[in-house]
């Protein structure tokens, strides 16, 4: 297997993967929440919401952990995270209804400074500097 | 919980975080004054756990405990966590990590003050 151009989890990495933590507790205990207290409000943004804390715990292991496994599965974790971000971004406000109470990824991270949006492009751009050579 | 605390933490990351930020500017790698910085706002952080848990026990308001000393309890532990992060990266990296960690404690704190008034979601 090639090797990364750079280690995963060193340099910029180190702040990504910090961001990336960060993410996955707050993703984690918020869906944790909503599906304790009452699940049955708002199934589907409840279940986004788990969807979102699971690829944040993914993304931060395999950024953490690195090598050339850990960039292929943190690239499949971060693109999820883009679509992710995207589709519940923008359906959040097409379709209101679908939405009774807030995900992660709801009006694309407002709640969070709208970081939930620029994460997946760090993390791509961070991925794409170190990745394997060729060959 | 007290106004006048939630405002010494503010006031302290505040000024953390303009440290941080001046030094990021001049490209300086974190370094003692950015991590003493933070263990006082550490310290008051601290204090606001102990105070928090004791206005809690006291409230008669519809505050959801766990969901409340969950985060008191996370964002006393950001800056530590961040500390560590930041001291195997002694380069800008690391002082960009240690403000990452004030503005997460600043984060939190605005959602702290929203559960303590008994507003979710």
């Amino acid at each position: 297997m090639a090797e990364l151009q750079h280690p995963l989890s060193e340099g910029w990495g180190r702040a990504l993967v910090f961001v990336y933590g960060v993410f996955a507790v707050a993703a984690t205990g918020r869906s944790a929440v909503q599906l304790g207290m009452e699940p049955d409000r708002a199934l589907l943004a409840y279940s986004l919401s788990l969807l979102a804390a699971v690829i944040y715990l993914v993304a931060t292991t395999c950024l953490l952990f690195g090598g050339t496994t850990g960039w292929r599965i943190a690239g499949i974790a971060v693109t999820v995270e883009l679509l992710g971000v995207l589709s519940v971004g923008s359906l959040s406000y097409l379709a209101t209804d679908l939405f009774p109470d807030r995900t992660v990824w709801s009006h694309f991270g407002q709640g969070y400074g709208f970081l939930p949006l620029v994460l997946p492009f760090a993390g791509l751009a961070w991925l794409r500097h170190t990745a394997p050579r060729a060959g | 919980m007290t106004v006048w605390l939630y405002g010494v933490v503010l006031a302290v990351a505040l000024a953390a975080a303009l440290l941080l930020v001046v030094d990021l500017v001049r490209d300086r790698a974190a370094q003692d004054s950015h991590f003493i910085s933070l263990a006082v706002l550490d310290v008051v952080l601290l204090g606001q756990l102990i105070g928090g848990a004791v206005a809690l026990a006291r409230t008669e308001r519809d505050v959801e405990g766990t969901v409340f000393v969950s985060y008191l309890v996370t964002v006393f532990l950001v800056p530590v966590i961040g500390a560590f992060f930041s001291l195997a990266e002694r380069s800008r990296v690391g002082t960009t990590i240690l403000l990452l960690a004030v503005a997460t404690v600043a984060g939190l704190e605005l959602r702290l003050w929203d559960i303590w008034g008994g507003r979710h979601g």
